[in-house]
């Protein structure tokens, strides 16, 4: 089939029309799957902590009994980060040079965790029951997962030849046999409050009504990245413990849209390219017929 | 030594010693842990690996599809001569990706899980699906070379076949993963710095890999002609030099809106010092290819079109590391800084690929193919090929001649 110049430029002046009005579709696809992600809130009944900060005496009991429950080796020091083999630090923090003030970290538990997300082989995922968790059976050891978490949880073993990426387990072991995770259960002193969400959430701000002196104004990991299973409440600014302010939206959120797009993306293109293929072999062959014709003629064609 | 006979400039016994150089660190690797041989941290997992394997590495490769598009799809049957070298190149480069994977995957072992156990929301599970996929079609492209040598004609008029197809294919996955290297970064929109983060990176990483992929056609096909003498013409290295400009060009327009648009324009001066990291990519990759590239003379002059691309490749490298490591914050407090044996083994990595490309142009009909005029010619090897019975001896002697 051959195809005149003005006819390959109409069909291609119709073919960019085209991709203009497709081009407002990526924006809607894009938009849509992210909307999903957004509308996949937590379960009402998913399992969280409330840490109450002001409640904390710094005793380390819960990094004792994580070591414990988990057979985790003893730290040589008390480095300030967790590490692959401790899952949960009681940091001190010492606001404007006054007194100590502790603040205990682990993994964040979050609604939209973007570990599980990143994972290329779905090695950690979020249960409805609340906790994130991790299967070594499927790992790959990529690290995507330490990269994108914006809590910067996740560690890895990196003395070990078959290493493997560590971090809290929200003891889900304990959990299915209807018990507290083991550092809530060792809190002597009950800064550590286990149940549902919802219901944590209410007493966090029940506690904060009460005693308004005593509280920051702000329930740390409501709404941060899309909400965490593990919420804090300070008698200090957060930022003074070192937690940063996050965006309220799940750090995924771009990535889904983006991923959103691959479908059509892919449709997309294969269509495209080839309808370009078929417009211009049309065009070759007529350049071909057009060239030995004339040799035909005789004289050379340069 | 016979006149014909080109010494390659580094010489072979160079690159032999740096594949071995890149070897004793892969061992102790698997036999020590990643820690033994990196400055990988917690706070920085990953590191010069993924900076310039994986994502340098895939972009660079990107001449394979570009140039296999714009010869079979777009139907320029003026840069036939370039497929071919572009297609081994890209090959390689991608074989370059898998291996330094798994140096860096902390069990290598288990790559395979990729294809069994699928994340479809992950970014780089797409990448990684993607990888695997465009490599084999990569060495389908690349196999009426070894056929044609090889005098296999029913192999050949199967890849023949669906060569289009294949193509096309090529094209739709190189899309997908080239993007999604892009949309890799969008998960972490609080530690990418916010003159990288943006929701349109996947396509700023696709344009960026269109405008490195026939530049780095262009720089490897330079240094070809100097080892075997084969010579480009010019009049297809102008053209390439013509296009990228234009591609560039977009690809700055594009950053500069969407900077604009999101209110982030004014940290290109103020955002120090990731601002001087984000001018030197701009100005190495972009801005001054495009000036040099618009004066004719440059244009129509070898060593100008070499540099010019030598420039777009740098640029673009140092785009990658700017994102997947410089302006990439990961975790606050921590530094990095490459041990020599990380950057041994990419090193020895590149080695190796060096002298599979070497002998690919000494074994295989890659520079001579620029003699056939259309894909549907069935090529027999040059008269001045010794026949494929004689492959073995020729590999010896080529072994002997390199005093290895």
């Amino acid at each position: 089939m051959t195809i005149s110049r003005k006819e390959f430029l109409k069909l291609s002046g119709l073919g960019v029309g085209a991709a203009v009005a497709l081009s407002l579709l990526p924006g809607r696809l894009a938009r849509a799957a992210g909307g999903e992600l957004l509308a996949q809130g937590a379960p009402a009944n998913a399992r969280a902590v409330l840490y109450d900060g002001t409640i904390c005496i710094g005793c380390r009991s819960c990094e004792r009994a994580c070591k414990q429950v988990n057979g985790l080796p003893p730290d040589e020091a008390h480095p300030e980060t967790l590490t692959a083999y401790t899952f949960t630090r009681i940091r001190t923090a010492r606001p404007e040079g006054g007194r100590p003030v502790y603040v205990k970290l682990q993994c964040m538990h979050c609604v939209h965790p973007a570990c599980a997300e990143a994972c290329i082989v779905g090695a950690l995922k979020k249960t409805p029951e609340g906790p994130v968790t991790y299967d070594s059976g499927k790992c790959i050891g990529c690290r995507y997962c330490m990269v994108a978490c914006p809590f910067g949880v996740p560690n890895f073993q990196w003395d070990n030849t078959l290493p493997w990426v560590a971090k809290c387990t929200f003891c889900t072991d304990l959990q299915a046999k209807g018990l507290e995770p083991a550092c809530v259960a060792a809190c002597p002193v009950h800064a550590l409050k286990f149940g549902a969400r919802e219901e944590l959430l209410a007493a966090a701000k029940q506690r904060i009504a009460a005693e308004p002196a005593r509280y920051v104004d702000h329930i740390y990991g409501e709404s941060e990245v899309g909400g965490t299973s593990w919420v804090y409440l300070s008698a200090v600014p957060f930022e003074e413990l070192g937690f940063k302010p996050h965006m309220t939206q799940p750090v995924t959120i771009n990535a889904a849209r983006a991923m959103g797009l691959v479908p059509p993306a892919l449709i997309g293109v294969a269509a495209t390219m080839t309808g370009i293929y078929w417009l211009t072999k049309g065009e070759k062959s007529s350049k071909h017929a057009k060239d030995a014709g004339e040799k035909e003629e005789g004289g050379e064609t340069k | 030594m016979k006149q014909q006979e080109r010494t390659f400039p580094l010489g072979t016994t160079i690159l032999g010693a740096l594949v071995i150089l890149g070897l004793v660190p892969m061992i102790i690797r698997y036999t020590r842990g990643l820690g033994a041989i990196s400055n990988l941290s917690d706070g920085r997992p990953w590191g010069f690996w993924i900076s310039f394997d994986l994502y340098s590495g895939v972009a660079l490769a990107a001449g394979g599809f570009t140039l296999a598009g714009w010869v079979y799809l777009f139907n320029r049957e003026k840069y036939h001569a370039v497929a071919r070298p572009a297609v081994l190149t890209a090959f390689l480069g991608y074989t370059l990706v898998i291996l330094a994977l798994l140096v860096d995957l902390g069990q290598p072992w288990y790559i395979w899980h990729a294809m069994v156990y699928w994340n479809i929301h992950s970014p780089l599970f797409e990448v990684a699906i993607c990888v695997m996929t465009y490599t084999l079609v990569l060495a389908l492209e690349f196999s009426p070379a070894v056929f044609e040598r090889l005098n296999w004609r029913l192999p050949l008029r199967i890849i023949r076949s669906i060569q289009i197809p294949l193509v096309i294919f090529g094209v739709v996955l190189s899309t997908l993963h080239q993007s999604s290297l892009g949309s890799m970064l969008l998960m972490m929109p609080e530690t990418l710095h916010p003159l990288w983060y943006t929701p349109i990176l996947p396509l700023l990483f696709l344009i960026s890999a269109i405008a490195v992929g026939p530049a780095m056609v262009v720089f490897e096909s330079t240094l070809s002609t100097k080892v075997f003498g084969h010579k480009l013409s010019l009049d297809i290295l102008g053209g390439l030099a013509r296009g990228i400009p234009w591609v560039l060009g977009l690809y700055l327009l594009l950053k500069l809106v969407d900077l604009t648009a999101r209110g982030n324009i004014g940290l290109v001066f103020t955002a120090y010092p990731q601002n001087l990291l984000w001018w030197g990519e701009i100005a190495i990759g972009a801005i001054l290819p495009i000036i040099l590239l618009s004066f004719p003379g440059i244009r129509q002059s070898r060593s100008g079109i070499f540099w010019s691309a030598t420039l777009i490749v740098a640029g673009l490298v140092f785009n990658r590391f700017n994102v997947s490591m410089l302006a990439l914050a990961m975790r606050p407090g921590f530094t990095y800084f490459p041990h020599w044996m990380e950057v041994a083994i990419s090193v020895g990595l590149v080695a190796d690929a060096t002298l599979v490309i070497w002998l690919a142009y000494r074994l295989l009909p890659i520079a001579s193919h620029e003699d056939a005029k259309s894909p549907q010619e069935t090529r027999l090897p040059d008269a001045a090929q010794p026949p494929p019975e004689a492959l073995v001896p020729e590999v010896a002697k080529l072994i002997q001649g390199t005093n290895l």
